[in-house]
């Protein structure tokens, strides 16, 4: 039973993939030839393809014809699926960003990167103690970070990354989790440490702890949960996996908003 | 006065203890320590291979925050850096002196840290207990409402206070700074010819018993010269003589257990500093029962 749920999961996600292609049809395909006024040559793993200027580094390659399986999520710059890595010609420089949030240039050389095999370390948040040492005992590689700065440069977000890593060092939960709050978890700064940490996820244990063990307990996040456990939201969320994409599309623009 | 202070990483956790009396004391002598507004892990240890440059651009770039905080205003023209850690004071010092001695090192340093404004090798490491040798000891004397009457103290340097000589404070061989600090204090000095053995450094991590029999000699020795108490001025040391004296113990079950002082918590006592400063409950071998039979605890002089 449970592998068949997972088989079709996978069926599913094949065909999400194949609706949000649709959903941005018109920005890759629909455009006619003649009426774009500027072009750029991109060379995608090597090979050179003609695309508008106006496209982003992931329109482009679907553009030029590739169809992302991996490498790409929301499109919105919020996920960090969309890892990439280029460089411009003429520079020696190789350079990151989501390709969803940077505009192609002119002679950009590209690849994706689908995903980062980064060690993530398994633990229970409520059994650890709230010190520096529940860092360096799942991640003893903290220890040599040498302040090189290459993670903040290659941080899509624009993070204070390696100032967050000190501030793991030195133990200051609360600087390391408002540091490192907008993380993405792109994990491009660990494809480009050299002394080989995955901050992203030390990032995330530490925020973990400062949540756990130094924020206060917010009384309508507990009352939510006990709603979620108790059931409350079984019978919608049943509803809601089952219905057509047009009446998804419906409850989504009529949704309740908050006031902006 | 106003200074750059470097904490360390150490001086933030396990020895906060530290930190907080050389605020204290520092203040009393009219020394205001500002915290670098930035800084990283000072690079742990000095690299001794050539060719290790990486290893110096954590130290660099804390000095480069020197720079930083003279040029916001929050350093009036002092290029000073004030240190506590011996450890850290020994790596920043060394970078320094690298880079000061090697015009092609620090300019590969400097190209590889191109988001940074250029270091120009103009900031000066500076320890603390350098500090209060120029303000001079009998400043220190002059705050001294609590004198450690009776007080047996052995100083200990261990080695990066003193070694290489080119960065050391004093004389690699007969160092006195810690003594003529500790006199003015009013304790007893015990002198003995281990305050300038290894304490065995990060040997720690690899194999404590390491440790453990280096600092049982360096217990006992100052035991049997009859002091009550070492004091000293690097939290690994602190850790390798005072958090390790529960392994020394268990391989040792005679020996009796000897508090461990860092020099600006003896400063805090002698200043006669409200007591809260004194953190000694991050003291692996409580300090109290001594200071009490001493009769130097439990008095708060302070106006």
């Amino acid at each position: 039973m449970k592998n068949k749920d997972e088989s079709n999961r996978k069926l599913d996600a094949g065909k999400i993939m194949d609706r949000i292609a649709k959903a941005s049809e018109q920005i890759v395909s629909g455009v006619k030839d003649e009426e774009v006024e500027n072009w750029v040559t991109i060379y995608v793993m090597g090979r050179a393809y003609k695309v508008p200027a106006d496209l982003t580094i992931l329109t482009a390659i679907e553009y030029a014809g590739y169809k992302f399986l991996r490498g790409c999520g929301c499109r919105q710059g919020f996920c960090g699926a969309c890892s990439t890595v280029y460089r411009k010609k003429g520079e020696y420089k190789l350079q990151t960003g989501m390709a969803c949030q940077t505009r192609v240039e002119d002679g950009m050389f590209l690849v994706q990167i689908p995903f980062t095999p980064a060690e993530k370390a398994s633990y229970d948040i409520g059994k650890l103690n709230y010190n520096v040492n529940s860092l360096f005992q799942y991640y003893p590689e903290l220890a040599r970070c040498v302040s090189c700065n290459t993670c903040t440069k290659a941080c899509p977000q624009d993070l204070e990354v390696m100032d967050y890593v000190q501030a793991g060092i030195k133990g200051d939960f609360k600087e390391l989790a408002e540091k490192s709050f907008d993380c993405i978890q792109c994990g491009l700064c660990a494809i480009r440490c050299p002394s080989e940490l995955v901050q992203y996820n030390i990032a995330q244990l530490g925020r973990r702890l400062y949540g756990r063990y130094d924020s206060p307990e917010p009384e309508h996040l507990k009352k939510r949960l006990q709603e979620i456990q108790e059931g409350k939201f079984n019978e919608v969320m049943e509803k809601i996996t089952q219905i057509s994409i047009e009446e998804m599309e419906k409850l989504y623009t009529e949704r309740e908003r908050e006031e902006e | 006065m106003k200074i750059s202070y470097y904490p360390g990483c150490t001086l933030k956790t396990n020895a906060k203890n530290f930190e907080n009396s050389a605020i204290a004391v520092a203040r009393k002598l009219g020394v205001e320590l500002i915290e670098l507004t930035r800084w990283n892990c000072c690079g742990t240890v000095f690299s001794l291979t050539d060719d290790d440059l990486i290893h110096n651009v954590a130290p660099i770039r804390n000095l480069i925050r020197v720079e930083e905080m003279n040029n916001n205003g929050l350093i009036n023209n002092d290029k000073r850096l004030l240190t506590l850690c011996s450890m850290c004071y020994n790596t920043l010092k060394r970078a320094n002196l690298r880079v000061k001695e090697n015009p092609d090192d620090l300019e590969k340093i400097n190209d590889l840290m191109y988001l940074e404004e250029n270091y120009e090798g103009e900031v000066e490491v500076l320890h603390f207990l350098e500090l209060l040798r120029d303000i001079g000891f009998e400043k220190v004397r002059e705050n001294v409402k609590n004198p450690l009457k009776g007080l047996m103290i052995a100083p200990y340097y261990g080695c990066m206070l003193l070694r290489p000589k080119e960065v050391g404070i004093d004389d690699p061989e007969g160092p006195t700074i810690q003594e003529e600090l500790y006199l003015e204090l009013g304790a007893e000095i015990i002198d003995n010819p281990y305050k300038k053995v290894c304490c065995g450094s990060y040997q720690i991590i690899q194999d404590k018993y390491v440790v453990s029999n280096l600092a049982y000699d360096i217990l006992t020795h100052a035991k049997d010269a009859g002091a009550e108490a070492i004091s000293l001025s690097c939290p690994l040391c602190a850790y390798n003589l005072d958090s390790i004296q529960k392994e020394v113990k268990e391989k040792n079950p005679q020996f009796v257990e000897m508090p461990v002082f860092y020099f600006t918590q003896l400063m805090a006592v002698a200043f006669g500093l409200d007591t809260e400063v004194f953190g000694f409950d991050l003291n692996y071998v409580d300090p109290r029962p001594l200071l009490n039979d001493k009769n130097l605890l439990g008095r708060n002089n302070e106006e």
